[in-house]
């Protein structure tokens, strides 16, 4: 089937099976390897991309159900060589350690601050309820959504 | 906190809070993680297991899974050309089933096809005629079971006697706890691309604790010279332990020697579960006597952990769990007998705390009784039984470095408690999104731990770690074998190389076999060991340096030091003044060294010997909110001080304690692989629950910094203790809010709400 | 496989007269049995096209009660905007249990409705409120209550070339609340869930239970037990409190629940009666909500 949609800005139009995964689609496909995979249960959230603005779990959606539609990954929240400010958030605050969960983090966080720029922390931790973290306890991934947020509230 | 200047010069050296290196690259997503990797022409891997606990093999027939199109190879033991067996410590370990199954997730059978799909077909069509047996599935029962393995089914008792064990005082509480078993669901699955070599070899890229150790195990399997068998570190998406024991290192090898294209193989997260070793499920029985006034007189205790079906480190589990067992206090009369034995379950191995956890959770449920039982406060009770330098250990080994039990107990205790249940929000009470408890079911309870273990490994094992640093007009260039997986050793590697060399930019080249082994990334060894062979390696390339600038003066090399990254003489008349960049424009230093820990020594028949290094304890103190009638939890704070020597990056530090008090937590309320008939009834993060965002309580920490003599800048590893008495600090504060004796973990709402398991 | 994304519901029912082909929502439950090679479709109808499923409207009040009726690819996040919560006050709190922000913004409640989990999170809800499942076919509209809908653990009354096109559910006046319990206290699924509905007009309490049997069970004895015990006509702070326990008992009556790695029975049955007191308290113990 043929499938068309723009990921990070880039129209992506490819002959795929039908059966292909978004999650697929992207790291096969586009080769956006930054889009991890922890589960295919859609309990880890290591997958999560923007749909349409929505954060989604893409190992659960197949790419043609995607079609026509604009997906953010990890890549795309910066230009090339520069960080997103919730990436230095995470770099800054020491809010990784291994690292894999953090793509899905800094996404479901992205999210979150586009519906609500000032969130609690307590709706920070219920904005991460779908996102796994093994290494950090969370802590410094609070911290970090935290300080982007706040930094976001000084004017440019 | 540290006695030791933090203004540098140089920034990011050691003490400072220095950014990691893959930060960067991790939240961009570009880090490679072991299943990015990709080659031209790959091939995908992947495993037939075993369906059944205990069957013999009648016959394997892979015909039909050759004729699947995209099909290129289906093994089995018959293609091994060498060694047919692995493991970590003892090859009891068939690569592949051969005449028995012996757990249910055995590898039986591997493929390579051209596509996943193809793969999974093709493992689909693989005909295996199986006589399923009776299988051992109750550890109590192994040792003296017919044995399911020719090495039998006991991998190690270990007896630790001491002083006069019938010696009894006037107290006495005694108790019997169980573990179940916890797995280390990082969150990275196993993955790993192998590539056939022009020469006959194989070059692996897999995400790994242990380089050197893979290596040989893959080298012996696949009859080729280790120096043919090239590792190198994927990404690694966590490891607690569960990534020592090869999994798939072998099979995808052999698929590449076999089809001479490179083999890819990604675990999904089932197979993840089934893949690799799990923390050991516990039972233990204690007995403890104390005088009046709670200090402690006997200590006996009985541990019989459940091995699963192959040995990978049960040997030196058993010996911790015993060892460890009266926890960080004084006893003179003791009777500790450990087993470790095998049975029909799944294998387990390391684990994060590795056998000193399960004990724990045992002995501060008997010191908690012990404090009632004596009136007396479940802090005091431990501050008057404390360990500290000098005392013996069960062992009867003298403890010659820094444990501050005592001050981590009052440090820990001293910190403040949270404000009173104030429940705005019902997200915040136990049960959480569920809203199941209004405000008035809620009750708060406070408990108590502290926990210890030992740093690097022990009992003789001569550890050691290789690493080369290269300096060139200001460059350093570290290269070591530790395997990264989270914690970050790299981060440290540089401060390390800024702090020795004077110099800012610090390359880390990556890690492989290379150079010599650096040991395992596990048992806390890696910040002592390797931090040791990294600063060794950069104190022999500042010696050459030094050496260097001192001929070109004349001068002797000792009037020269590095101090905010300048090369300078002791002696103010011979003016030199060198930007270390500038000290030796186009020379390049370059050392490789081995770094080894002071020898230790095997135990005797009676468990006794200086068998360990060094010594590492915490105290933790948790606050839970709890639902009585429902039986379901809230933490709301854990309080810990920790034994850290010396803090290299004290929010990498405060990360370890963090993410290690998560996975206690988890223990202790969620976390547990069930079984039935030897399956795992809850491989998948749906029914595997680990804590999330809104599990995790607020955490203080206080780090505790008594350097140890003998580590490198006195620095204790971090990241075992969290796990350690966080486990038992919540179970008593749950003990506390309920009055349920709670003796297993982890605990289960039905176990609060209807007093099951007692 | 094949894989169709019609734009229209007739489209949609058109497609659907092959046998083969299997409906496709937010498939937060189907693509993981996907995942998992429990289900292998050859063909599949995606909705996610469909702008008409996507939709909501409360129906005019002359329909006594009024509705609501909520497309069959109306989300979880959906029934949580304000507008719709503040409607279905348990339908929002059921949603809210469900998985995370991403399968909020995926799940539907037709989704909820065809897999027919037994710790499906809305249905007690659905069953609480006795919503009504409105199935297309080429043939026409039916209207199936939930109550027969779900026929069993993952079954329904689905008839092949049926499709789920709304769910309506009267407004209703008076406390209504959901409860969920979960080892862990988010992102779990349900050992044990109840609904709790009470309407003043006609004077009655609905009762519904999840995780707790083959599909949700409505405890229609203890319902009855507590609407004639109270006191319509007078505030609850004023009366003598009902025996709530007696109802936590009634309702843990009704259950028939299983043993799993999830729970015990025996813990299901003590969790949903305590459940019950907690929500008929709330809803009319001193100080209560009604």
């Amino acid at each position: 089937m043929k499938v068309a949609m723009t990921i990070n800005g880039t129209s992506q139009q490819h002959e795929i099976e039908p059966r292909v995964l978004l999650v697929q689609f992207i790291r096969e496909v586009a080769g956006l390897t930054g889009t991890n995979v922890g589960c295919d249960t859609t309990s880890c959230g290591t997958c999560t991309v923007l749909l349409d603005g929505e954060s989604v779990k893409s190992c659960t959606i197949l790419a043609v159900q995607a079609d026509g539609a604009q997906i953010t990954t990890i890549e795309g929240l910066a230009e090339p060589g520069t960080l997103h400010p919730m990436q230095e958030a995470f770099r800054e605050n020491h809010a990784l350690q291994c690292g894999f969960c953090t793509p899905g983090m800094v996404l479901a966080a992205v999210s979150l601050l586009q519906e609500n720029a000032h969130p609690s922390e307590q709706e920070v931790r219920s904005a991460l309820e779908g996102n796994l973290c093994r290494c950090t306890g969370y802590h410094n991934i609070v911290k970090a959504i935290l300080a982007a947020a706040d930094a976001a509230e000084v004017p440019a | 906190m540290s006695d030791i200047a933090t203004t540098h010069a140089t920034k990011g050296t050691i003490g400072e809070n220095a950014s990691r290196p893959d930060g960067g690259p991790k939240v961009r997503g570009e880090f490679a993680f072991s299943g990015d990797l990709w080659a031209d022409g790959m091939l995908w891997g992947r495993t037939l297991r075993s369906p059944h606990p205990a069957a013999r093999i009648i016959a394997i027939d892979i015909a039909a899974a050759l004729r699947i199109p995209g099909v290129h190879a289906v093994v089995t033991a018959a293609d091994l050309p060498a060694s047919v067996n692995y493991g970590l410590e003892w090859r009891d370990q068939p690569v592949f089933a051969t005449d028995v199954v012996r757990y249910v997730g055995e590898p039986v059978a591997a493929v390579a096809a051209d596509h996943p799909e193809a793969a999974r077909q093709a493992c689909e069509a693989i005909d295996v005629q199986y006589e399923p047996q009776v299988p051992l599935l109750d550890p109590a029962e192994a040792a003296a079971a017919p044995p399911i393995h020719p090495d039998g089914n006991v991998f190690r008792q270990l007896t630790i006697r001491t002083g006069d064990p019938s010696a009894r005082g006037p107290i006495v509480v005694e108790g019997a706890y169980e573990v179940g078993m916890q797995d280390q669901a990082f969150m990275g699955p196993e993955a790993g691309l192998a590539i056939p070599a022009d020469d006959g070899g194989i070059d692996l890229i897999v995400s790994t604790q242990w380089l050197h150790n893979d290596r040989l195990q893959v080298a012996e399997c696949l009859g080729l010279a280790p120096e043919k068998v090239r590792l190198s570190l994927g990404g690694v998406g966590g490891a607690f332990g569960a990534r020592e024991d090869v999994s798939l290192q072998i099979h995808a090898c052999l698929l590449a020697q076999r089809t001479a294209r490179p083999i890819k193989i990604v675990y999904s997260r089932e197979e993840s579960f089934l893949g690799h070793v799990h923390r050991h499920p516990a039972r233990i029985w204690m007995r403890h006597s104390a005088e009046a006034d709670g200090r402690l007189v006997s200590f006996e205790a009985r541990i019989l952990l459940d091995g699963g079906a192959y040995r990978s480190s049960s040997y030196h589990v058993v010996a911790n769990a015993t060892c460890f067992s009266a926890g960080p206090y004084k006893v003179e009369n003791a009777l500790a007998e450990g087993i470790g034995v095998r049975t029909n379950n799944p294998p387990c191995g390391a684990m994060r705390g590795f056998g000193a956890v399960q004990v724990c959770f045992a002995h501060e449920a008997q010191m908690d009784k012990l404090a009632e039982a004596c009136g007396v406060d479940p802090v005091e009770i431990r501050l008057r039984n404390a360990l500290a330098t000098g005392d013996r250990l069960l062992t009867g080994q003298v403890i010659e470095g820094t444990l501050p039990v005592a001050r981590v107990i009052r440090e820990a205790a001293a910190l403040p408690l949270p404000p009173s249940p104030e429940i705005a929000d019902p997200m915040t009470r136990p049960g959480g999104a569920g809203r199941t408890a209004d405000a008035a079911h809620v009750r708060r309870g406070i408990g108590f731990a502290v926990g210890f273990k030992n740093l690097m490994y022990a009992e003789g094992y001569m550890d050691g770690s290789a690493a080369r640093c290269r300096l060139s007009d200001g460059l350093a260039t570290v290269t070591c074998a530790a395997a990264e997986v989270g914690q970050g050793f790299v981060t440290l590697a540089q401060q390390i190389a800024r702090t020795v060399l004077g110099v800012e930019d610090v390359l880390l080249a990556p890690a492989d076999t290379s150079i010599g082994s650096a040991g395992s990334s596990s048992a806390s060894r890696q910040t002592w060991m390797s931090g040791g062979a990294v600063e060794k390696a950069c104190q022999a390339v500042r010696a050459a340096l030094l050496q260097h600038v001192a001929d070109r003066h004349g001068i002797d090399p000792a009037q020269l030091t590095i101090t905010d990254g300048r090369v300078t003489s002791t002696d103010a008349r011979d003016s030199i003044d060198l930007a270390v960049a500038d000290a030796a424009p186009g020379v390049v230093f370059e050392e490789e060294v081995e770094y080894h820990h002071r020898i230790t020594h095997p135990l005797d028949d009676d468990g006794q010997g200086d068998a360990h290094v060094s010594l590492v304890c915490a105290a933790h103190r948790a606050v839970v909110d709890v639902d009585p009638d429902l039986g379901l939890i809230r933490v709301v704070q854990v309080a810990t001080a920790q034994d850290v020597g010396r803090a290299l990056n004290p929010l990498q530090v405060l990360g370890q304690i963090e993410g290690g008090i998560a996975q206690g937590l988890g223990l202790a309320t969620m976390e547990e692989l069930t079984l039935r008939n030897g399956r795992i009834l809850n491989p998948s993060f749906t029914d595997y629950l680990i804590p999330t965002a809104l599990d995790m309580p607020e955490v203080l920490a206080t780090l505790v910094e008594e350097p140890e003599p003998g580590a490198p800048f006195g620095a204790k590893g971090v990241g075992e203790p969290p796990t350690i008495s966080s486990t038992p600090a919540i179970v008593a504060a749950l003990r506390a809010a309920t009055g349920k004796a709670l003796n297993r973990v982890p605990v289960r709402p039905q176990d609060i709400a209807l007093g099951d398991g007692e | 496989m094949t894989i169709l994304s019609p734009t229209s519901i007739d489209e949609a029912v058109a497609a659907l007269a092959d046998p083969a082909i299997q409906v496709l929502a937010g498939g937060t439950d189907f693509m993981v049995e996907v995942n998992a090679g429990h289900r292998r479709p050859d063909k599949v109808l995606s909705l996610r096209h469909i702008p008409e499923l996507r939709t909501w409207e409360q129906l005019p009040a002359r329909d006594d009660p009024a509705h609501v009726r909520l497309g069959a690819t109306v989300t979880y996040t959906d029934m949580l905007q304000p507008d719709l919560a503040q409607l279905l006050p348990a339908l929002a709190h059921a949603a809210r249990t469900v998985g995370s922000p991403q399968i909020r913004n995926a799940g539907t409640i037709g989704g909820n409705l065809a897999t027919a989990s037994p710790a499906g999170d809305t249905l007690p809800v659905l069953a609480a409120l006795e919503a009504v499942v409105e199935v297309a076919s080429p043939l026409g509209v039916r209207d199936i209550p939930v109550a027969t809908f779900i026929t069993g653990p993952k079954r329904t009354a689905l008839s092949p070339g049926e499709l789920i096109v709304a769910v309506r559910l009267p407004l209703l006046d008076g406390h209504q609340e959901f409860r969920k319990i979960g080892v862990r206290n988010a992102m779990v699924i349900a050992v044990a869930s109840l609904a709790l509905a009470v309407d003043t007009r006609t004077r009655t309490v609905r009762c519904a239970l999840g995780s707790v049997g083959p599909g949700p069970i409505r405890a229609t004895e203890a319902e009855e037990w507590l609407a004639g015990t109270i006191d319509w006509d007078r505030p609850a702070a004023t009366t003598e409190a009902p025996d709530l326990a007696y109802f936590g008992r009634l309702v843990a009556g009704a259950a028939q629940p299983i043993d799993d790695h999830r729970g015990t029975a025996a813990y299901r049955r003590h969790a949903i009666g305590v459940l019950a007191e907690r929500a008929a308290a709330q809803a009319f113990g001193a100080g209560s909500a009604a």
